[in-house]
Formats: C-alpha cells, structure tokens, sequence
C-alpha cells in the first residue's frame, strides 16, 4: 500500500458527487416518488368512495323501486275500488230505469184493462139490452127502464 | 505483452499506473514499483483516478436522467430500476438513521452505487482492458479502482471527517468530549477512556477502508490466480475456467455486500455522531 495525491484526488471526486447527487439527483426523484404516493393514496380513497357511492345508490335505487311498486299497487286498488263504484251506480241506475219502465208498464195495462173492461160492459149491457128486447119481443121504453139498466151496468 | 514469470505477472497486474515527478526532476508514468516509490506522495494514480470518475460520471449520468424523467406516471425501465434503488436506500436510511439530515441519503445512495460500480470492474477478465491499454502503450492499468487502498481511504476518510463533524454539531464540541472521555468508565480514569474511545474512533475509518479494500484486493487476486492458470495448458485452463466462473458468481455477492456493508456502516456512524442523547 502507497499512498499518494490520489487519495486528495478520490476524495475531491467522492464530494464533488455526492455533492452532485444530493442537489439534481435525489429530491427530484424522492419528490416524484411521493407525489406518486399521494396519488396512489387519493386514487384508492376515491375508488373506495366511489365503492361506497355505488352502493349507496343501489340502495336507495331499490327503495325508489319498492316505492314506486308500492303506488303502484295503490294506484291499482283505488282504479279497482273505482270500478266497483262505478258498477254499482250503473246497477243502481239501471234498476231504477227498470223500475220505472215496469211501472209505466204496469200503468199502460191497468188503463188498457180498465178501458176493456168499460168497453166490455158497454158490449154486454148493449148485449144484456138486446136480449131483453128479444126476450120481450117488445120495445122496451129505454126512458123508462133506464135505471133498471143502470142498475144491471153497475152491478157488472 | 510477456512475463518472465508468474511472480511478474501477478506484480505487474497489481502495479497502479502512476503519474509523478522522477527524482531527476521531469514528470511522466513510473515503470515499476522503485519509480512509483520515489515518486513519493505527490504522484497520482491515473488508473483509479480515471476509472473511478468514469464509473462515478456513469452513475450520476443514468440516475441524473431518470430524476428528469421522473414523474407521477407508472414508471418505465430505467425509472423502475432507478426508484428500485433509491427507495431501497431510502429504506435503509430510514431504517437506521434516526434524524433528519438531507445529506445522508444522497451520501448513501452514491457510496452504495458507485462502490458496486468499481468493485463490478472486478468481473472483467484481468486481462482484457489491461491488455488491450498495453497495445496503445500503457504499461500499467489496474481497472477495479477499489483494489485501490487510496480510493477506499479517501471514501472512508471523507465519511470520518462527516462523523467528526457532525458529532461536533450535534452535541458540541464539550458534549463530544465528554462521550470520548466519560465513557465508559467513571471519570477519574478519563485517560483510559480517552485511549479506548479513541481507538473506537479511529477504528471506524480505518476499518471501513481496509474491509472494502481487502475484499476486492483479495479477489482480485484470486482472479489473477486463476488467470495464471490458462498459460498452463489445456486441462488447466478449462480447469480454470470454470473456476472462474464459480468464483465470479460468487464475487457478485461480495462486491455487493462490500457496497451495501460500506453504506450501511456508514449510515450508522452517522446516526451514532448525530445522536445528543448519550
């Protein structure tokens, strides 16, 4: 071993790099190195929100959903409650119509029966008269037994 | 180029080339180890000199670009393998230096690598880049600046004068005193302590030096050995080969955990200097 300038030499040299490095080398990388942590870092808190987001959604996506199936089925009732409202008042209204054209009816007989039976007595005191006539083979005076003949008309 | 013997192929592949001033006063390249001991002290070890900054340019070169590049995206190839390493020293930093000092990392980061950058030279086959510099006309070239007790010494030394430093920042320079001379025994027998913390002291750089230069020293040396062994003949040299192949995979453990040993003892030194609470 001789030792000579060089070891001014080396370690001049091992300054001048480490000098070097500790100005253009190291913080540029050290700074990448911990910016690209700190993203990592906020690119995970940003899925893990995004996670929690999605669910977050889906659960509120499911209640709208038993909401809205909910109102549906209300809707549903409400149109059938309707409809049988609606069927009923027609029942009601078509037995009040049928009602009323059975009571009209029941009128327009009652009068046709009333007006046969005038007629029919009319035909029979005419008949009931005739007979008589024949019976008598005289001319019966209608003056004078008109009153019988009202008796007889009455009493049909 | 031929060697009389395998002793002076092992010598002239252990020989740094140097540049200095001869006795007779001009300057130029000694040949041979009488030269490069006359030379003295102002003389310069080209070859570790030349190698080292090379690898140390490469090294800034690689990381400087990726630092440009480097953004929020999904990194790519280079950035990956750059912020591989860096967050890995980063890690060990933080793992044993307990304040906060902005120089530490970058200190560890360019230890860590360009020592694995100039014990990586060590894989090289010792006689390509050596031989091919002996065509041009270089008579010596050591290519593993680290075989280098100049290059680990001046590592070492500039981490002992960061620890003298800091040790005298953080506790001041009677706090400093007192952890050499109150410890660890009572203080009437502060001239023992003075000798045992001393010797602690001085230990750290020293053996920091010595424990990365004996390393790659001895394997390079016994690469050197194994590549003696091709001029040997057929059965020899394949012999060979295959040793050297078993001992280069087994190198690359240790020219990285010399790097690796290096950084972290010297993270820990520092932690130790910057700690007030003794």
């Amino acid at each position: 071993m001789n030792f000579n300038a060089t070891l001014i030499g080396q370690t001049v040299t091992f300054i001048v790099f480490v000098w070097f490095c500790m100005r253009y080398v190291w913080p540029p990388i050290m700074a990448a190195l911990e910016e690209r942590n700190a993203r990592i870092t906020e690119g995970l808190a940003a899925a893990e929100r995004g996670q929690k987001d999605l669910e977050q959604a889906q659960a509120k996506v499911s209640e709208n959903l038993d909401e809205a199936k909910q109102q549906a089925q209300e809707i549903i009732n409400q149109a059938q409650k309707r409809a049988n409202e609606i069927v009923d008042g027609a029942k009601d209204i078509a037995r009040e119509e049928a009602d009323k054209i059975k009571s009209a009816a029941t009128a327009d007989i009652d009068q046709q029966v009333n007006s046969a039976r005038e007629q029919l007595r009319k035909e029979v005191s005419g008949i009931a008269l005739a007979g008589a006539e024949q019976i008598l083979k005289r001319e019966v005076n209608a003056d004078t037994h008109a009153a019988v003949l009202d008796e007889l008309v009455a009493q049909i | 180029m031929a060697y009389a013997n395998s002793g002076e192929y092992i010598k002239h592949h252990l020989t740094n080339l140097v540049y200095g001033q001869h006795p007779d006063g001009s300057w130029g390249i000694a040949h041979g180890a009488d030269e490069i001991k006359e030379m003295g002290f102002w003389s310069i070890n080209v070859d570790s000199m030349f190698f080292s900054i090379v690898l140390g340019v490469f090294f800034l070169w690689i990381f400087r670009r990726a630092a440009k590049k480097a953004s929020t995206d999904v990194p790519t190839g280079l950035q990956n393998f750059v912020e591989w390493i860096i967050e890995f020293i980063d890690d060990s930093v933080r793992g044993s230096f307990s304040g906060k000092n902005p120089l530490i990392a970058p200190l560890a980061l360019t230890i860590f690598v360009w020592i694995f950058l100039m014990n990586f030279m060590d894989l090289l086959a010792v006689d390509h880049i050596p031989g091919l510099a002996g065509l041009l006309g270089v008579p010596y070239l050591k290519i593993v600046p680290s075989t280098d007790p100049n290059v680990t010494f001046a590592l070492a030394l500039s981490v002992f004068i960061l620890v003298l430093y800091y040790s005298i920042k953080m506790k001041g320079p009677g706090g400093f005193f007192a952890e050499l001379a109150f410890h660890p025994f009572p203080k009437f027998m502060m001239p023992i302590n003075l000798l045992l913390e001393g010797v602690t002291l001085i230990a750290k750089p020293i053996s920091l030096a010595l424990r990365l230069f004996g390393n790659m020293y001895a394997g390079e040396m016994i690469f050197i050995l194994i590549a003696l062994m091709y001029s040997g003949g057929w059965v020899l040299g394949i012999f060979g080969g295959f040793l050297q192949l078993g001992w280069a995979i087994f190198h690359i453990l240790i020219i990285t955990l010399q790097a690796f040993i290096f950084m972290t003892l010297t993270i820990v030194y520092l932690d130790m200097a910057s700690q007030t609470d003794h």
